[in-house]
């Protein structure tokens, strides 16, 4: 679809920018130290501390990836916020206090407190710049998909906005200005997603949204067909379309699909045939036997000179042009009703379990089409009628939808990530850093918990923000990711809410962006140049080698950025929770339980966790898929997600070297 | 090796060794209790899906009542952590 930028949204947007810049600059006054740079001097309070690891948590992966993808598959979606919450649990039951004891800047600091080890200090610092890296994409490729709709711009532009934006706040000031903005994206992201839950609800669920250029799809009358090729028999009068005709010969498309034109305006579309769907004594909805009706589709012609059609006219907003019209609704609700007006959060899903949805599907195939002599290729979405109960049950989505099935792999894939999101918030080198920037252990303990506050009652508003997208009618029908689903909802609610929402949003991703790229550049100077380097700097030297480090690394961001722009951002996150739970965790936690742990252990298992799970990821099949553009069969690692055999490796190999190098170190000592 | 300048980032009130032991007692403790559920949940999940579809209560199924009930539970055990440690600690 293509955007048009709204005049209000811009200036909103612009006020936001400008006052996260301010901010920034203003603080930039008051740092002067290393510790001012990278860990806000430990003075942060803990409520502000608290909500900032909000801010910095709810990244661009939990607004816009988890309500997209409950938005897409439904139920699916939720099972990240549910990951994502229990992963706090470890980091305020098991990691928070003794940490915050160990160490002083970075990860690193926290793991050598006994050792002193230069080994240590350049494998965990090594690790804590790829996670970093792996979480940046994810929030870059959120700004793209923001600035798209908000500023009317292309992705690219929008991924190197941010860029500039973040490396502008990240060179100017650091941890104190990254703290503030956290704080105040933190709160604002959960309030008006409170609020957007709030109209969500007063609205109420409706087969007839009134989302600005949406329309139901049109369907024809059911029909018996006898014998085959029946397509060949077919016509509009008997499918009941009026004011179209039925191309036989003439057009190129065959079952399932079926072409008309309009004969007023001569325009084709295409339909695609579907069983008919009815609710049966038990209310499960199944097909009836024998009966077809045909639904419009959207189709997406390119030409070999890069022109794209829409539903055969070009692609635009102008005179003889046209666009793809937002989609998403409920075709049936229970009673046949056909707007409940306010609801309440409970009837809000048992009357969504009791309805009919439309989602829309891309076609996989390509069809190749003759326009004026020239072959193009085109893409069909077309609706699929959906129960509500299904999309309120996991495995809906490709991600997961193997847990239904009887195959063990997929299983273990899901077991797989539910794991990296469970261990992976705790060994997030950004969440680690927080607790740095609070005075004590008791600040550390009460600001998880108020972070845990506000996170766990975001997370239970994404299932309404989700499924409010997903029945709203503000769908984008060609986004595989629908990484923008919250901001459109919210645009359906009035230009202003959406300038808004699309403005916290944007401040969301500078903020995450911002705290990766201090943990990266503490890790690069503390860690690397003067820990391991033996780099003798002075504390200006320190903050001047940060902000160059912060620089390099906002421009790789923005290359990654720019390269992943087709994956949703919570899947994406997924990776960077695996890598930073099974390069990270078990170092951190044998660390803290076991007495036998020696450096040698904790070196190797931060390699050998970093090394493997990253080897998985590359020669996962998603990532053969979409960014090697191979089959997926072709990947040698049997499911995609590696925590479930990596986490336990590292623990393994902890072990396994702390054993055999204890008596050395004994040794040694004596 | 003074580059690696370990240390506190700022000189608070930290809590005692006896505080420090308590903590990481009750920690484990509620830890082990939301562990427990997580992975009743994540189980029930993958390996018996169909019952995630039974509606317990309200119209409701068990897959929103059970994610729900993990975000709140959540919530109360940071609580009561909080609320434990502080009160000991108190006295």
């Amino acid at each position: 679809m293509i955007y048009s930028p709204s005049p209000l949204a811009v200036i909103v947007f612009g006020a936001f920018v400008a006052f996260t810049l301010g901010l920034s600059f203003y603080f930039a006054r008051r740092t002067r130290s290393a510790a001012g740079y990278f860990a806000a001097g430990g003075q942060i309070h803990w409520f502000v501390n608290g909500v900032a690891f909000a801010g910095d948590y709810l990244s661009a992966a939990s607004f816009l990836g988890i309500c997209g993808m409950i938005a897409s598959y439904g139920y699916d979606g939720f099972l990240y916020s549910i990951g994502y919450l229990a992963g706090w649990i470890v980091a305020l039951f098991v990691i928070a206090e003794p940490l915050k004891r160990m160490g002083r800047y970075t990860f690193a600091d926290a793991l050598n407190s006994r050792f002193q080890s230069r080994a240590i200090t350049l494998s965990a610092g090594i690790s804590t710049l790829v996670v970093s890296v792996f979480y940046l994409i994810p929030q870059m490729v959120g700004a793209g998909a923001l600035v798209t709709p908000l500023l009317g711009l292309p992705h690219w532009a929008g991924v190197s906005m941010v860029g500039a934006v973040v490396m502008l706040i990240v060179v100017t000031a650091g941890m104190v200005s990254t703290t503030y903005v956290q704080f105040l994206k933190g709160s604002l992201l959960v309030v008006f997603s409170a609020v957007l839950t709030l109209m969500i609800l007063n609205r109420g669920l409706t087969t007839q949204p009134e989302a600005p250029g949406f329309r139901a799809p049109r369907v024809s009358k059911a029909i018996s067909p006898v014998g085959l090729p029946y397509f060949k028999q077919l016509t509009a009068e008997e499918l009941g379309l009026e004011g179209e005709e039925v191309l036989q010969n003439e057009s190129p498309w065959s079952s399932p699909y079926l072409e008309t034109r309009n004969l007023e305006t001569g325009r084709v579309t295409v339909w695609r045939e579907s069983p008919v769907m009815s609710r049966n004594a038990d209310g499960v909805l199944a097909a009836e036997a024998g009966r077809v009706k045909f639904y419009e589709t959207q189709t997406l012609t390119v030409l070999p000179d890069g022109k794209r059609l829409v539903n055969g006219l070009p692609q635009g907003h102008g005179e003889g042009e046209t666009d793809f019209f937002p989609v998403g609704n409920i075709e049936r609700l229970p009673g046949g009703e056909t707007a409940t007006g306010a609801i309440g959060p409970v009837d809000f899903f048992s009357t969504l379990e009791g309805s009919d949805i439309l989602l829309w599907k891309q076609d996989p195939s390509k069809y190749p089409v003759s326009i004026d002599g020239e072959l193009a290729t085109t893409t069909v979405y077309y609706p699929q009628l959906t129960a509500g109960t299904d999309v309120l049950l996991p495995g809906k989505s490709p991600t997961f939808n193997g847990i239904r099935g009887d195959d063990l792999m997929p299983k273990l894939n899901f077991l797989s990530l539910m794991l990296a999101l469970f261990g992976g918030t705790a060994s997030l080198p950004h969440i680690l850093i927080r607790y740095y920037t609070v005075k004590d252990q008791a600040a550390a303990r009460k600001s998880t918990v108020v972070g845990i506050g506000s996170i766990g009652f975001f997370y239970l508003l994404t299932l309404f923000l989700g499924l409010g997208a997903m029945t709203g009618g503000v769908i984008d029908p060609t986004s595989a990711n629908n990484n923008m689903a919250a901001p459109l909802l919210a645009k359906s609610f009035g230009p202003l809410l959406f300038a808004m929402i699309s403005a916290i949003a944007f401040t969301t991703v500078l903020g995450t962006v911002s705290g990766l790229i201090v943990a990266a550049a503490g890790a690069v100077v503390h860690d690397l140049m003067t820990s391991v380097g033996r780099m003798q700097l002075t504390d200006h030297e320190k903050v001047r080698a940060g902000k160059l480090t912060a620089a390099a690394v906002g421009v790789l961001a923005i290359v990654l950025g720019i390269l992943f722009e087709h994956m949703n951002v919570s899947f994406l996150v997924g990776w960077a929770f695996s890598i930073a739970a099974s390069a990270n965790l078990p170092s951190l936690v044998m660390l803290l339980f076991w007495k036998g742990t020696t450096r040698q252990g904790i070196t190797a298992a931060i390699l050998v966790g970093m090394t493997t799970s990253l080897a998985w990821v590359l020669l996962s099949g998603d990532t053969f898929t979409a960014v090697y553009g191979l089959p997926a069969e072709n990947a040698p690692v049997p499911f995609n997600q590696p925590g479930i055999v990596t986490i336990p490796l590292g623990f393994a190999v902890l072990v396994v070297v702390s054993l055999l190098t204890r008596q050395t170190n004994s040794k040694a000592v004596v | 090796m003074a580059p690696l300048d370990h240390g506190p980032a700022a000189g608070g009130a930290d809590d005692t060794p006896r505080e420090q032991r308590r903590n990481a007692r009750i920690g484990m403790l509620l830890f082990i209790v939301y562990t427990a559920c997580y992975t009743a949940f994540v189980l029930t999940a993958a390996f018996a899906p169909q019952r995630m579809a039974t509606r317990p209560w309200a119209d409701i199924n068990l897959a929103i009542w059970s994610g729900f009930g993990l975000l709140v539970l959540a919530l109360v055990l940071s609580l009561v952590y909080s609320w434990l440690c502080r009160a000991r600690g108190v006295q």
